[in-house]
């Protein structure tokens, strides 16, 4: 950044100009990336999947993934520039002068080496220490620090012993042993419950401000960038749109594409409505001369489309930068409220009734004696960490999982454990959408004829069941000509449309969305939750929401269950428990869970 | 965006110069057999000359131990191996394959049962089973078909089996569940086309080793029928004169030789390509 008012003399890492190819093509995956990140500060990089967060998180460990070439820019860690420098070089750079946290601890670290072995590699690696005595004392010191004991029953342990919390904490001390003066963290909190993920954040936070190290840390999530980030830079198709303190970036998002990204991601306890914004970013390759948000943005203009618009200083005494030409000029979408939690007229007939529900694998039970009713018309939203049981139990209503007693009862009819010992009918009116929508469609078949499998099922004729999917394409804002293409030519918020599809086009009674928009980027998920909430509105549905995001939970449910080992801990009103929970349970939860702050104007 | 339907394995295995001159080998080959018959100058056991003469006027390539013309022979002989290879190749792969995908998508005891029994097929090594079948039933076509066919099959099942648990862990088939689809439509329209390529490696994999092991059954002396025209069987004939008349034994062996290289080049191309297309990623 030029106008940085402040002494250079505390800059850790200094990016300039940083421009990123694909190696064969020459098209951009990155470029103009200027960032500064001071000791002891965390910079929170945002950008949605593609954007080129991570290219960058690694081009400052000065590493290129194969087929990808760092092509011109510098990258200063002190007064070295990394990308002036040869593979050896790099080796003793990395780990000792910037070290790197990646997103999944259980595969980050090596399996057959014990966690004091692990750390001790690192080490010895970079000469740490004078002699043998030394570095021991350090892997103790720096297990201390990331909040693990050090003693040696703990040393001998090998990673899969460990809980991914304690494996991601090794992984920090890893990062953090040789003292390094800049760590690259990749989404290194996202496999991790709330609680967890909190801890950890709260080390890292202590912990590059202790040592005065400087720390990249690489997500989507903007509530976590929101409580652990001094700086926050954003990020849309491999350009930096908008940067500067994290109060400014989310008091005042300049960039339209922040504006969204600010409205698109939930709120706990207000009752601001979630908007989401439809298409998506262009590839490297693909991408125009000027804005390349100006294709989704309502502001633009000639000038946008011309060229990419220069860097604006729109900080009063801090430095705040966009590159924008309207700067400020989209209009608050952060004022859309979400119509009262009554808005559903409740019909008081039950669609499902649970009684006394457990369910297991082989004999253990993860599920105990859970009860409760879900009304026509109406959206319980079920919570829960991790290992929970809240899957168990919705793939039990689905059919998908067999091993239960108890009783469950749809349209006053009770159900059999296994789909296929259900009715025909019965199973096209309770319909499940799956996670994850890469591996939830035949990726052999095109969508028309996934959506109309469920039709077909039910005996309607083929000409009968086409009009029906286009119908059904429209409905979710895809439109009829989506119907020949294949699941890889869509985005995973398209082919969660197409699961959506599938799932209503049989006029389902009860519809079961298990973490529907957890692989999905903020913007698309509030569009999928948009949509959901329209769709069930206006087709009477009765949904059950299972999601580990509580804030999610107030843009749809009425109703929240809590789920905590296998028990119903907590079910009531959603507004109402979400602001006054009763339970300790859900209170804790609710405190661990990263929400956007609210940061004043000034 | 275009709806084409993205390439198959085996269209974009076409692609590599591999999988092509595999092709063009087994087709030259496949031509060779088909063909030959009716172009032979000479029956397959009709005398032409002096034995084991290699310039003959008449023939191109001399003549045999018995005198029987090499090109005639060689032209007769190459469909018995082609059809019993296949033959048995495919039936292998069929039996096979329906054992991997039944045994993958039950689990359980069901799994534990198949791929045990496969297991202890396994453990007998083909050709000596062979033997022992066909010095006691006799070298019928029929016996040679069904034990190459029988102990292809448990290889074709581990390689399915294998290659379908981790597409049955995947929510398309959970939701096909949910539907009430029937088991054999989810093996056979859910399961089945998203294992075609490492099922196609394999055929083709086997369809090499079947080759071999059926040529081999003829040098040992279990063609079908004494002095019958058979690859297999004419290199036996005719290597003690391999000094003095190669072409008897060099032609056939040549022929068996570019055919398993052909179908090996085949299955090189698929399983290279089957690592290389990356599915089911966001823009991969």
């Amino acid at each position: 950044m030029s106008g940085t008012m402040q002494s250079r003399e505390n800059v850790a890492l200094e990016i300039r100009g940083l421009r990123i190819d694909v190696a064969e093509s020459g098209a951009d995956i990155v470029d103009e990336v200027d960032l500064t990140i001071r000791r002891g500060e965390v910079l929170g990089l945002v950008g949605e999947s593609g954007s080129g967060k991570t290219t960058i998180g690694l081009a400052v460990l000065g590493h290129a993934r194969r087929g990808v070439a760092i092509h011109g820019g510098t990258v200063r860690i002190g007064d070295r520039d990394l990308n002036g420098l040869d593979a050896k070089e790099l080796r003793s750079v990395r780990g000792k002068l910037v070290s790197y946290v990646p997103q999944d601890p259980g595969t980050a670290l090596n399996p057959a080496l014990r966690i004091g072995k692990q750390i001790m590699e690192v080490l010895e690696t970079h000469g740490f220490g004078a002699n043998q005595a030394e570095r021991e004392a350090r892997v103790v010191e720096v297990l201390s620090e990331v909040m693990l004991p050090g003693v040696p029953e703990f040393l001998r342990r090998y990673p899969h012993q460990l809980s991914g919390g304690q494996q991601q904490r090794v992984g920090l001390a890893m990062a953090f042993a040789c003292r390094p003066a800049v760590i690259v963290l990749d989404e290194p909190t996202t496999g991790l419950d709330v609680s967890t993920q909190t801890h950890v954040l709260q080390t890292i936070r202590d912990l590059a401000a202790r040592h005065g190290v400087a720390a990249l840390y690489v997500t989507h999530d903007l509530a976590v960038v929101a409580t652990l980030a001094d700086q926050v830079a954003v990020m849309y198709a491999g350009r930096v749109v908008e940067q500067g303190s994290t109060a400014d970036i989310f008091a005042n998002p300049a960039h339209p594409y922040t504006r969204y990204l600010v409205a698109a991601a939930p709120e706990m306890d207000g009752d601001r409505q979630m908007v989401g914004l439809v298409g998506r970013a262009p590839s490297p390759g693909k991408r125009p001369v000027g804005c390349a948000f100006a294709l989704r943005c309502e502001l633009a203009t000639e000038e946008c489309v011309a060229e990419f618009p220069a860097v604006t200083d729109v900080g009063t005494d801090r430095p705040h930068q966009v590159r924008c030409v309207h700067a400020f000029g989209v209009p608050d979408r952060t004022a859309l409220r979400v119509a009262s939690t009554a808005r559903v007229a409740r019909e008081s007939e039950v669609a499902l009734s649970i009684r006394h529900v457990d369910a297991g694998y082989s004999g253990t039970n993860v599920v105990h004696d859970v009860s409760f009713d879900i009304q026509r018309g109406e959206c319980v939203a079920l919570v829960g960490e991790s290992g929970s049981g809240k899957s168990t139990l919705s793939r039990s209503i689905g059919g998908l999982h067999r091993e239960w007693t108890g009783e469950i009862v749809l349209d006053g009819t009770p159900l059999e454990k296994s789909s296929r010992n259900r009715p025909v009918a019965q199973r096209l009116s309770i319909q499940y959408v799956f996670q994850n929508p890469y591996s939830s469609l035949h990726p052999r078949r095109p969508v028309a004829e996934s959506i109309a499998r469920p039709l077909a099922i039910a005996g309607v004729d083929a000409r009968e069941a086409a009009i029906e999917v286009d119908r059904m394409l429209e409905r979710v804002s895809l439109g009829s000509a989506y119907g020949s293409r294949y699941p890889d030519q869509l985005s995973g918020g398209e082919r969660q449309r197409v699961a959506i599809a599938r799932a209503l086009v049989s006029k389902p009674h009860m519809l079961i969305c298990d973490e529907v928009t957890s692989a999905l980027d903020v913007l698309v998920q509030a569009a999928i939750i948009e949509l959901l909430v329209d769709l069930q509105r206006d087709l009477g549905l009765a949904m059950l929401f299972v999601t580990h995001n509580l804030p999610l939970v107030r843009s749809i449910a009425q109703r929240v269950a809590v789920m905590s080992d296998g028990k119903i801990v907590e079910l009531g009103d959603t507004a109402q428990t979400l602001r006054h929970p009763q339970e300790e349970y859900t209170k804790r939860l609710l405190a661990d869970t990263p929400v956007i702050p609210t940061f004043s104007n000034d | 965006m275009s709806a084409e339907k993205p390439a198959g394995v085996w269209r974009s295995s076409l692609r590599l110069w591999r999988t092509r001159i595999g092709i063009a080998l087994v087709l030259l080959l496949v031509g060779v057999a088909i063909v030959g018959p009716w172009v032979a100058k000479f029956s397959p056991s009709e005398f032409a000359g002096t034995p084991n003469t290699r310039h003959v006027p008449g023939t191109w390539l001399g003549t045999d131990y018995l005198g029987q013309d090499v090109v005639s022979r060689f032209l007769h002989g190459g469909r018995s191996i082609l059809w019993m290879a296949s033959v048995s190749t495919l039936l292998g792969f069929v039996f096979g394959a329906a054992i991997g995908l039944v045994a993958a998508y039950n689990r359980g005891r069901l799994d534990d049962v198949l791929m045990r029994g496969m297991d202890i097929l396994l453990a007998f090594p083909q050709l000596l089973l062979a033997l022992v079948a066909l010095t006691t039933i006799g070298p019928e076509p029929w016996l040679i078909i069904t034990i190459v066919a029988f102990t292809t099959m448990p290889r074709i099942a581990r390689i399915t089996r294998g290659a379908t648990v981790p597409v049955v862990e995947r929510d398309f088939i959970g939701a096909a569940e949910a539907l009430g689809e029937s088991r054999f439509r989810i093996i056979t329209k859910e399961l089945l086309p998203n294992v075609t390529g490492p099922l196609l490696v394999e055929a083709n994999l086997r369809l090499t080793y079947s080759i071999a092991t059926i040529a081999g059954l003829g040098f040992l002396g279990f063609a079908t029928e004494v002095n019958a025209a058979d690859w297999g069987q004419m290199v036996q004939e005719n290597r003690t004169a391999l000094t003095v008349a190669p072409w008897g034994t060099l032609l056939p062996a040549f022929a068996i030789a570019l055919l398993t290289v052909g179908t090996g080049l085949i299955a090189d191309g698929v399983s290279r390509t089957v690592a290389g297309v990356d599915r089911g990623r966001p823009d991969a």
